[in-house]
């Protein structure tokens, strides 16, 4: 940008072009790193933020790429993304399978970023949301396969909130009962113990952050019995009492479903769902 | 001078003979201690567990009682609409006042490790007599920190981090390098064969940051001995950013004798290579043109 004093037309002209030039490179090089860090929006499923990290698109304006969480991490369980890893540059991370989050009750982290990148009101570490937890592998989740393994229940540092077990009907051998590890995403912080801990070669229960993990009901949608509680009764029609038409020396029993090997043939009419007593503590719902 | 025999005097053989070898040497070497000692001073920590200063050049925590942040990224978050909290700000406050006080692009010369990538690139590029150089206009790098600052503003986020070869160049000596060391290639072999003081002087948005901020730092060279200027050019071999010697060296337009244009990185190299100690740290003010063409041999230093 050589400006000259005199203002004459091939000056002028010289520095017109000069000045497109510059801003037209300049531009091209913005457009392509605007590209670039847009990118990097949607964080990838291997990589969890540590906790009372913001939204995506909040924390990639609010994170400086400093690593003072990283630092202070009692665990050193944090990085900083490299240039080559597809998630900003810079930004810190952690790769449950590797090593998850311990869940520190002073949250160290949060407290050393200095910009609120990770959130500073995030006061207690069980509310936080680092990812959720989900049972990616059916096939492959010792408990589908009727084995109580347990082992992402146990570890789980919320237990019995986060991943609770839910017995049902071993279906293929008819007369065992599976205990399917279910994952509650209100009291899931994602801290990833599970996927760390889950025994098969490559784990079946994963850490995804949220936005791949979590569906979400379309907003018109009614739990119909969560309003019929907020009502104190039905909303539309008086209850009705269910009753089984069995054929005859069949029984139903909750959970296990219809069966002819039952033994006590007195009920024929069959029982209300839940009030069998002959069934495992586990499958009337009680704790284990 | 005097010597027609030898072809090239190489710059500084002047000054070396006349002050000797470390006088001669005296403001560089200082310079490389500063930025070896400072990048050491953050490697104690990842290295030997002595925690003295924690962070890196974005954001450090000194003893735990002393923020440092960098004013540029902190500017960058502001655009992409996230107020820092106060411990960033109060960082980028100290920072952007300490360079207030020794001058802007003294973080170029004295701190930034880019630095020692870029100027083994210039020393290698004189030692191997390449000549050649592509053209882009110095201005260009106010051009690249105005496309980051709308990078940062349009897409939301720190986008230029990135990218930015200076934060890769530290976080990945601190935390990690990755191919960060690929794009650190990238800038030595630019400033090697395409562009002779390449990256640092025409195209970095940081430097052009901490430009601005030396509109109005204190800490300036001086040129209290103008008038002993032998015109032996060592000077402007020597200097990164030539173009801001002459102003003050030529008193075009009465300049004072103080470099005050934005872009002098206050290495000193003008002070070791001058053999007149034409060259002189000082402040902004007071620059009278007090020697005239009279005195002549030894001035005052």
């Amino acid at each position: 940008m050589d400006t000259e004093s005199k203002p004459s037309t091939a000056a002028r002209r010289q520095f017109l072009a000069g000045t497109a030039r510059m801003a037209c490179g300049v531009g091209l090089l913005g457009l392509g790193v605007g590209l670039y860090a847009r990118h990097a929006r949607a964080l990838p499923p291997a990589a969890i933020r540590p906790p009372g990290a913001l939204a995506e698109t909040d924390f990639s304006a609010a994170c400086i790429r400093c690593g003072m969480c990283v630092r202070d991490c009692p665990f050193n369980i944090l990085h900083l993304a490299k240039p080559e890893q597809p998630l900003s540059t810079g930004t810190p991370y952690f790769v449950a399978r590797q090593a998850p989050c311990e869940m520190c009750e002073d949250i160290p982290c949060v407290k050393a970023c200095p910009t609120g990148a990770l959130d500073h009101a995030l006061k207690d570490i069980n509310k936080s949301k680092m990812g959720l937890a989900v049972l990616v592998d059916h096939e492959t989740c010792l408990n589908f396969l009727g084995l109580r393994c347990d082992i992402c229940y146990r570890v789980c540092p919320v237990i019995d909130k986060a991943i609770t077990l839910e017995p049902q009907t071993n279906a293929r051998t008819g007369k065992h009962t599976l205990f399917i590890p279910v994952v509650h995403s209100d009291h899931c912080t994602g801290c990833g113990k599970c996927e760390k801990a889950c025994p098969t070669e490559i784990a079946a229960i994963k850490v995804f952050p949220l936005y791949m993990a979590k569906g979400q009901l379309s907003s018109h949608y009614r739990l119909g019995w969560v309003e019929k509680e907020k009502a104190g009764g039905s909303l539309v029609a008086p209850d009705i009492e269910h009753r089984y038409n069995m054929p005859e020396g069949m029984t139903y029993e909750s959970g296990k479903g219809l069966s002819s090997d039952a033994v006590p043939p007195a009920p024929t009419s069959g029982a209300a769902p839940g009030s069998a007593t002959g069934l495992p503590k586990a499958l009337q719902g009680g704790k284990l | 001078m005097s010597a027609p025999a030898k072809p090239i005097l190489r710059p500084g053989a002047e000054a070396i003979a006349a002050k000797g070898w470390l006088a001669a040497h005296k403001w560089l070497l200082l310079r490389r201690a500063s930025q070896l000692g400072i990048l050491l001073l953050f490697l104690l920590g990842p290295w030997f567990g002595i925690w003295i200063v924690k962070g890196n050049l974005n954001f450090s925590y000194t003893l735990n009682v002393l923020p440092l942040a960098d004013p540029y990224v902190i500017a960058q978050s502001l655009l992409a609409r996230q107020v820092p909290e106060k411990l960033a700000l109060t960082g980028a406050a100290i920072v952007l006042l300490l360079y207030l006080l020794v001058g802007g692009r003294a973080y170029c010369s004295w701190v930034c490790p880019v630095n020692l990538v870029t100027d083994f690139a210039y020393w290698l590029r004189v030692r191997l007599g390449l000549k050649g150089s592509a053209h882009i206009s110095r201005p260009t790098r106010y051009w690249m920190l105005g496309m980051t600052l709308v990078v940062a503003t349009v897409t939301g986020s720190i986008a230029w981090e990135m990218v930015n070869p200076v934060s890769m160049a530290h976080r990945g000596l601190i935390f990690g390098m990755g191919l960060a060391w690929a794009v650190l290639l990238a800038v030595f072999l630019f400033d090697l064969f395409v562009m002779r003081h390449g990256w640092c002087g025409h195209l970095c948005p940081v430097g052009a940051f901490y430009s601005l901020i030396g509109s109005f730092s204190l800490t300036r060279v001086k040129l209290p001995a103008r008038s002993a200027c032998n015109d032996c050019m060592d000077c402007f071999a020597v200097c990164p950013e030539p173009q801001v010697i002459r102003p003050a060296l030529k008193a075009i337009d009465g300049a004072p004798p103080v470099i005050l244009e934005t872009n002098c990185t206050n290495c000193g190299r003008c002070i070791d290579i001058c053999s007149k100690d034409v060259f002189a740290f000082g402040t902004r003010f007071n620059s009278t043109v007090v020697p005239v063409a009279g005195v002549a041999s030894a001035a005052p230093k």
